[in-house]
């Protein structure tokens, strides 16, 4: 008997070594092809999945978001970004991004509009937020292109802002959202890491001032995630139980929860 | 005469060849991450003898501007290469492949012979088992590696939630160095394993698909005189 299709469909007992190799050959190598047209198929199928606004398929973004839960999970408030001494602190600090800040700005007449979930909105100047407890924080920033530099800030903890005004069922809600005074740059932040105990709302950058490209008055520094969630120039602070609208998030395809 | 040997459980054919596109999107996705901040380069004081990576590579595999599409990959793939790796290593340990795989005390002295034999400088090469005292080591390196790439992967991934971790591996800036490093390692691995494979030739390929290898074994009876062989022969 050869080697032939009938080969593979007889009974081994029936064949020689020959034979027998060329059966477990043929059909080894017909299960291999097949496992390797569905992987191909399925990457295809992958990579052809409509994104959403943010450029990521529900696909992929269903695993982030399982990410999420998972990773979330771990957030503590006993688990902070290591602190550094003053004088490791890079000066100046570098500068990415200018999203949000190119609309001409004016500085006296600026205000931080809080809006509560009833409605009605508060307006603090930076003078009211500095008579708050000073917090300093040192750590090393990190970009979600990769690099990192240790930065000096100073402000006010996130968490003593929202006692202090007696925020106390704004932040009971799920997600903080943050915008620039011009609407162009905006972050979504769920509430646990912004009541973390290094969220600062930050006005000084190496015991200044903030400048204009930092995000003069004042700014969000939240350790916890990569800088893209640090808004500079907050216009507009609110708070919902949905997830706040997120520039990178839902325009670029970022992950929305970016957590460190 | 020939003989049919089995080489591969079927379950180490599954994790060989699930790791194979899954670490290549990993390496891929990875390409796309670290083109965001592109630093690293071999070199001396000004001089730069190696750039990760010269623009036409980047050109050439599409990679730029592409950091959150790669990041999506990453930490979705992720998942099946730590789970694959898992079961691998569960695998080894509870079904004793392990002695056959983890080198032993003569793996370093002989691995060194097996690559004299590889370079043709050495006619013989030392006796061996499923696999040459280089492929013990190398199989068993690889392992430490992959770990190596989940640590500093969850590293840089959590790095003040697992701030320990990172502080293990020397921080944030040096996690990010060694994950790099390490899959530069691989691809070295993966081009060295092709060579070899080629060399080794289809029957040794065959096995990794079907499980098994053909011995090809003398028709000569048993009670005769012990048959003289030479060195090379004589490992069977």
């Amino acid at each position: 008997m050869k080697q032939s299709v009938k080969t593979i469909f007889t009974k081994n007992s029936q064949l020689d070594t020959d034979q027998l190799i060329f059966k477990k050959t043929a059909v080894s190598f017909f299960f291999f092809f097949i496992l390797l047209g569905a992987a191909a198929w399925g990457w295809k199928w992958l990579r052809h999945q409509p994104a959403d606004s943010g450029k990521t398929s529900a696909a992929l973004r269903s695993v982030l978001n399982t990410n999420e839960r998972i990773f979330n999970g771990w957030l503590s408030d006993k688990h902070l970004a290591k602190q550094y001494p003053a004088s490791q602190a890079a000066k100046p600090a570098r500068v990415n991004g200018d999203l949000g800040l190119k609309a001409a700005f004016d500085t006296a007449g600026w205000a931080m509009n809080v809006i509560r979930a009833d409605g009605d909105t508060l307006k603090i100047k930076l003078d009211d937020i500095k008579k708050l407890p000073k917090t300093e924080i040192v750590f090393n920033f990190k970009c979600i292109e990769g690099w990192s530099q240790v930065t000096h800030w100073g402000g006010v903890r996130f968490a003593d802002f929202i006692k202090a005004y007696g925020l106390k069922d704004e932040a009971a809600m799920k997600y903080l959202g943050l915008s620039t005074p011009d609407k162009e740059y905006y972050v979504g932040i769920d509430m646990p890491s912004a009541l973390h105990p290094q969220t600062l709302l930050c006005y000084e950058l190496n015991d200044q001032p903030l400048p204009m490209n930092q995000g003069y008055p004042l700014r969000l520094i939240i350790p916890v995630k990569y800088g893209v969630k640090s808004l500079k120039r907050i216009g507009d602070m609110y708070f919902s139980n949905e997830r706040t609208p997120d520039y990178w998030a839902d325009k670029k395809g970022y992950d929305y929860f970016s957590g460190l | 005469m020939k003989k049919i040997i089995k080489k591969h459980p079927l379950a180490i054919r599954w994790f060989h060849w699930v790791n194979f596109p899954v670490l290549a999107i990993m390496i891929w996705s990875g390409l796309l991450i670290y083109w965001a901040n592109d630093v690293y380069k071999i070199g001396f004081g000004n001089t730069t003898l190696l750039k990760f990576f010269p623009g036409s590579f980047y050109q050439a595999f599409k990679i730029p501007y592409r950091l959150s599409e790669g990041m999506a990959y990453h930490f979705v793939f992720m998942w099946l290469f730590f789970l694959n790796g898992i079961a691998y290593v569960l695998y080894t340990i509870i079904s004793g492949e392990w002695r056959l795989l983890v080198p032993n005390r003569h793996s370093f002295k002989e691995a060194w012979q097996v690559l004299l034999h590889d370079l043709h400088l050495r006619k013989s090469k030392p006796s061996q088992g499923k696999y040459n005292a280089a492929q013990r080591i190398a199989y068993s390196a690889i392992i430490i590696m992959g770990i190596g790439s989940i640590l500093t992967g969850l590293a840089i991934y959590k790095p003040i939630q697992l701030e320990w971790l990172c502080t293990l591996f020397g921080g944030y800036k040096m996690a990010r160095i060694i994950h790099f490093a390490l899959t530069i390692g691989y691809v070295l691995f993966f081009l060295i394993h092709i060579i070899q494979v080629i060399m080794a030739g289809w029957n040794n390929f065959r096995a990794m698909v079907t499980g098994f290898e053909v011995e090809k074994i003398k028709e000569e009876p048993v009670s005769e005189e012990p048959i003289k062989t030479t060195t090379d022969e004589a490992i069977g």
